[in-house]
This record gives C-alpha cells, structure tokens and sequence, in this order.
C-alpha cells in the first residue's frame, strides 16, 4: 500500500516540477516548428542547450538576471537565423539533418575542454554559478509551504517559486501561440505545413514566414533551456539528441498542432513513465530486474509508446481525428 | 516604352481590346497593340531535352488567350517559368550565359519579371492556379479562401498578436470570400476541411481563391479537367465575366470545345515552341495545328451515332456474327 501511495505521490509531484514546465516551454516551441509550420526539427535541444549557455554564462560574468534572460533569448534568434538561412530553402528532411548536426555541434563545442573556464566543460555549470540572482527575485520570502500533500520550500533550489514562474511561464507562452495561431500570420503558417507553393503562387513570402517560425520556436526553446537548469544544473550531456526526442515524444502524445496538446503531453509523459517505473519496482522482483533496469526499462517503454502513437493515433491525446482522414 | 503602355491601358474597353486582335496577323510570336505579358527567349532544358523554347509570344490584355497543344508540348513548364517557380535555362547569369541581347526576359504590366520569386509574381497581379491542385487539406474551405486576400495587415508577426488592429480587414475579406465562394457554388462548403472536397470542387475552391486576390490576370492550368459538364457551363460564365470585368485570362485546356467557346485568341505549343496563333476557329483549321495535336476528326463527336454510318454497322453486324459462329464451333468441339 505504502509503495503505491510513493508511485502515486511521485507521478502527481512530476507533474509540477519547474523541469517539466522547462520542458513544456520547449516542447511548445517545437509544436509551432514541427505541428504549425511543418518544419522537421530534429534539433530542439541545441536551441534548449544554447539559451541555456547563454544565460549561465552571462550570470557567471556578472550580468544581472534581465541581462542574461535576453542574451538566451538572442542565442535563440541568432541560433535560429544561421541554421534557417541556408536551410529553409530546402526540402524539409534536409532541416532535420541539419538541425540535428547543428544541436551536437553545440553540445560538443560545450563539452570542448578547450572552453573549460567558459562552459565548465563536459562537466557544465554548477547550479549555484548563476541560480542566485533568479532566488534573489523571489517574492514568496522564507520557510516553506504545503499545498495539497506537497510541501516545498518558498524559494530554495528547487521550491515554489521556481514552480511558480516557470508554470506562469508556459501559459503566457501558451496564450501567445493561441493568439497568433488564430490570426492571418497562423493562417500562412499552417498553408506552409499544407503546401507551400500554393501559398507562393498566391504572394506570400514563404521563406519569410518559415524563418519567423523557426525563431519563435527557437526562442521558447532557448527559453525552455534556461528554465530546465535553473533548479539544477548546466550539463551539455542533458540537453543531448534524447531530450530532442523525448520533447517530441510528449508533444506527439498531447497532439501536435494542438495549443494544450504539448502541455498535457508532457505532463501525462513524465507522469506515465514514473508510473511504469515504479510499478515495475513494486511487483517485479529484485533478482529479475534491480533498480537500475526498472529505470531502462521505462525507457525503452517510451520508445516503444512512441512508436505505437505514430502508428496508430498520430493525432495524439487531444488531436483532430478529422484532420487525419486525408494524406499530406 | 511599356510602362506607357500600362497606364494608356486602363482607357480602353473589354471590346475595344477584343476589336484590337482583328489587326493582329496569324503568326507565331505576333505582336499585340495592347500587351500585358511580354516573353522574350526562354529557354527551359532539363538535361538534353529541351522543354520550352519561346522566342517570342505576347499576350493581349483584357482578353481570353488560350494555349493548347499536344501532353508535354511545355505548356505546364511555360506557365511555371514566367509564374516564377521555374527559372529558364536561358537566363542571364552572373558569370558566362547568354548575351544581354539572347538572355530570357518577359515584363507583366510594364514590369520586368525576369527574376523575380513566385511570390512576388502573384503581388505583381499574375496569380495562377495548378493542373494539380493544391488545396490545404486541413484548413476549412474558407481558411483557404482568406489566405489568397493581399495586404494583409495580420500577417505581421507583430500585429498578429493582437486582434482589433486587423479584425475589420479580416471581416471585409470575409465577406468577400462568401460572395466568391456563393459564385463558385461552394458556400455551404465553406466549414468543410478543405481535403473533403471532391477533385472537381478542389479546382473550383482553387480559382475562387486565386481571384481573392484580385488579380490583373489569372492563369488557369486545366481549369475543366474534372468538372462535370453542367459546371463547365458556369465556369465558362464566370471566366467570361472576369474578362467583362477587365482581367485578362490565360488558360491550359484540352477541351476544345471549350476553347472555341470563349477564347479571343489561341496559341498553340507544340515541342516547347510557339507553333500557331490566331482566333480559334482559324487556327484549329490551320494544317500544321491538325497534324500536331488536334488529329483529322477532332470535329468529330466520337461519341455520336450519327459517326456509325450504315456501311460501318454492316461491317459490325457482320463481324458479330462471325465472332458468334467461331465461339459456337468451339463450345461443340
């Protein structure tokens, strides 16, 4: 009983975690890329990665908080402008080659020894190097607080506050993509996804629209980035080809296309995952399978569940089983 | 020289313009009083086989022009080069290619377009439709019918955001769209997600939304293909109306009863060049056209009985019998 109250317990606070919320930021951003415009990014964690780098850095060089949020976010752009550039010309497999490249070059640039005093290596960024100035603009004060059965500090490494932004965070992000998907911009951008010379032949600038896209996805990336390492730390390692897919795997479970499909998604993904894993613990004995291998096991569970999604409810949680009915 | 031609030409009416072919001598790459599409040299090849070879065609304004010829004459290619989403193998490049004099040029309404992007061809006034058509599947019927509206304020990333600045401008594009779409018999279509149309409709929903646009000419790549015959009947109104309303037409098509009954003037391809042009009934007599492309009995209904003469149905019936009497031998062996 104990233990199913721990699985219980755990999948209900994975929900709320400031790392899930990071993860839905950038899961949005790849929503408007992948589900809205129809662009193959197979490299979501580089922009994660990038604005990461850039807001750690920019703490550790003595920049106030602000400072540092928009060097991420101009990471982001900047990031999205050199891999657009060349690229959006071309046919949309050829953008997930190259975007997958391009986050490993970031990851390994990272990982450089070469850069150690900067990016601390394949080792990264301690939290403490540029937490501070986020806890410092806590308005919640000190001690700690029970909400439901949680109870978590105001401000501490990884307590309300954080929760609080960076949730705050994803519905205003959520809002915004609602805002401009309902409006003639969102209309040219899902006319991209159907078919883009249509939209050509009647005088919109793909190239144009394409590349607005790639930054505006680029940039909740970049901001997804920051917030996934606020509560913990900077390591390149996190931030590697599997966060790519795992945010793919939510948004594709919540529904692409969707305004709350890649939140529920993320949420439902974290949530499911503990639960495999520690239903596997509880019943499946020690000398089957220890710790360690519940935890792999889980994973491959995910592989497997995103296999099955794509195959048989492509449109995910919350999709429009209309909008299937007709080859694209 | 045409941008004078542009502006003189806003003067003249529908007829006058019409009355104007009369002059114009039955040749191939014949001069029009009243161009509004220039093309001079282009050249498209893919590998050795050289697709599309104009020298010279000229299209009249406020007039229905329609191109025929024969499967892969490059009529479909032609459209694609001078719409800006083909470039010709003969246009003139930084290093080397063709002389000034030999490179590929064509001007739209006094605009030279020679290398300009597909986009930026249809903001000059020359939207053109697909022989394939290309509807947004999973946006509704009027979605689809709204993108095709220009000047777009909501289309700025930044006015998108918030919704009073283009509500109105999106109301009067409504608006419009539900009269286009009234026109085209697609109204109570117009919540359908556009890949439930049917291929007949999709061309319909394709040409109400080219109009959108408001087009200084539209360019209709087998406007017909698919389209049962009572629709036919209004489509050829309303292109005829669009001309009456001062848009020039040209158009693809194979059916030539369909070309005789509206077009003004008729260019024929035939192996990517300009083989024939003139009003439709001279040319479709013209020997060279017959040969190519519309065969000796394109007069012909072949579908008609009056076609089986009597001579013809002995012949059948004869044939008939003999077939019957072979079958019979052979069920007794």
């Amino acid at each position: 009983m104990d233990g199913i109250i721990k699985i219980l317990y755990d999948m209900s606070a994975s929900m709320i975690l400031p790392t899930t919320a990071a993860f839905v930021i950038a899961a949005i951003g790849l929503n408007v890329h992948f589900g809205f415009t129809g662009l193959l990014n197979m490299g979501q964690a580089g922009f994660m990665l990038i604005g990461a780098y850039g807001f750690a850095i920019s703490i550790g060089a003595g920049l106030p908080f602000w400072a540092a949020f928009f060097i991420a976010i101009f990471a982001g752009i900047a990031f999205a402008l050199i891999l657009g550039i060349p690229t959006l010309q071309l046919r949309g497999d050829y953008l997930a080659i190259v975007t997958i490249a391009a986050a490993e070059i970031i990851r390994m640039v990272g990982r450089a020894s070469i850069l150690n005093d900067i990016t601390g290596g394949s080792n990264g960024l301690t939290g403490e190097s540029f937490r501070n100035p986020f806890a410092e603009m806590s308005i919640f004060g000190d001690g700690q607080t029970q909400i439901l059965w949680f109870e978590f500090d105001n401000t501490g490494v990884n307590g309300w506050w954080s929760r609080a932004v960076t949730w705050f965070m994803v519905f205003l992000f959520a809002a915004i993509v609602w805002l401009l998907m309902r409006s003639p911009w969102g209309r040219v951008i899902k006319s991209i996804r159907e078919d883009e010379d249509a939209v050509r032949s009647l005088g919109k600038n793909v190239f144009s629209f394409k590349m607005q896209s790639l930054v505006v996805g680029g940039v909740l990336g970049a901001i997804g980035g920051v917030m996934f390492i606020l509560p913990t730390s900077l390591q390149p390692d996190a931030m590697g080809r599997n966060m790519t897919f795992l945010i793919w795997t939510a948004m594709l479970l919540g529904g692409a296309a969707t305004i709350f499909g890649p939140i529920l998604g993320s949420i439902v993904f974290f949530a499911l995952r503990l639960m495999v894993q520690g239903t596997m613990r509880l019943i499946v004995p020690d000398a089957w399978m220890n710790i360690q291998q519940t935890e792999q096991f889980s994973w491959i569970m995910v592989g497997v569940a995103l296999m099955l999604l794509v195959i048989f409810r492509p449109q995910g949680m919350i999709g429009n089983k209309k909008e299937l009915n007709f080859n694209v | 020289m045409s941008s004078s031609v542009a502006s003189s030409a806003s003067t003249k009416t529908v007829a006058e313009y019409r009355a104007d072919l009369k002059n114009v001598p039955h040749k191939p790459g014949a001069r029009k009083p009243e161009p509004i599409l220039k093309v001079k040299n282009v050249r498209r090849d893919f590998g050795g086989l050289t697709a599309v070879d104009v020298d010279h065609v000229e299209v009249q304004r406020g007039v229905i022009t329609a191109l025929i010829g024969p499967n892969g004459a490059g009529k479909t290619t032609f459209f694609n080069l001078i719409t800006g989403f083909d470039k010709p193998s003969s246009s003139k490049r930084t290093f080397g290619g063709p002389s000034a004099a030999d490179a590929a040029s064509w001007s739209f309404n006094g605009r030279a377009l020679g290398n300009t992007s597909a986009a930026a061809v249809a903001k000059s006034g020359m939207v053109r439709t697909f022989q394939l058509t290309k509807a947004l599947s999973r946006l509704t019927v009027l979605q689809n019918m709204l993108l095709g509206a220009q000047h777009q304020s909501g289309e700025n990333f930044f006015v998108a955001l918030i919704k009073p600045l283009w509500r109105k401008q999106e109301e009067a594009n409504t608006q419009k769209a539900l009269a286009l779409l009234d026109r085209f018999k697609l109204l109570d279509k117009k919540d359908d997600l556009a890949g439930s149309l049917s291929g007949g409709q999709k061309k319909l929903l394709e040409m109400a939304r080219a109009l959108m646009s408001d087009p200084v000419m539209i360019m209709l790549d087998e406007p017909m293909a698919g389209v049962n015959p009572a629709l036919t009947q209004s489509l050829l109104g309303h292109i005829q109306s669009l001309r009456d309303d001062g848009m020039t037409v040209l158009f693809v098509e194979h059916d030539m009863h369909m070309v005789r009954h509206i077009s003004d003037w008729v260019i024929v391809m035939a192996e990517g060049r300009v083989v024939a042009e003139g009003p439709a009934d001279t040319v479709m007599s013209d020997q060279a056209v017959v040969d190519a492309y519309l065969g000796a009995h394109h007069d012909t209904d072949l579908g008609d009985d009056k076609f089986i003469t009597d001579t013809a149905a002995v012949r059948i019936e004869r044939a008939v019998a003999e077939e019957d009497a072979r079958t019979a031998k052979k069920t007794k062996k």
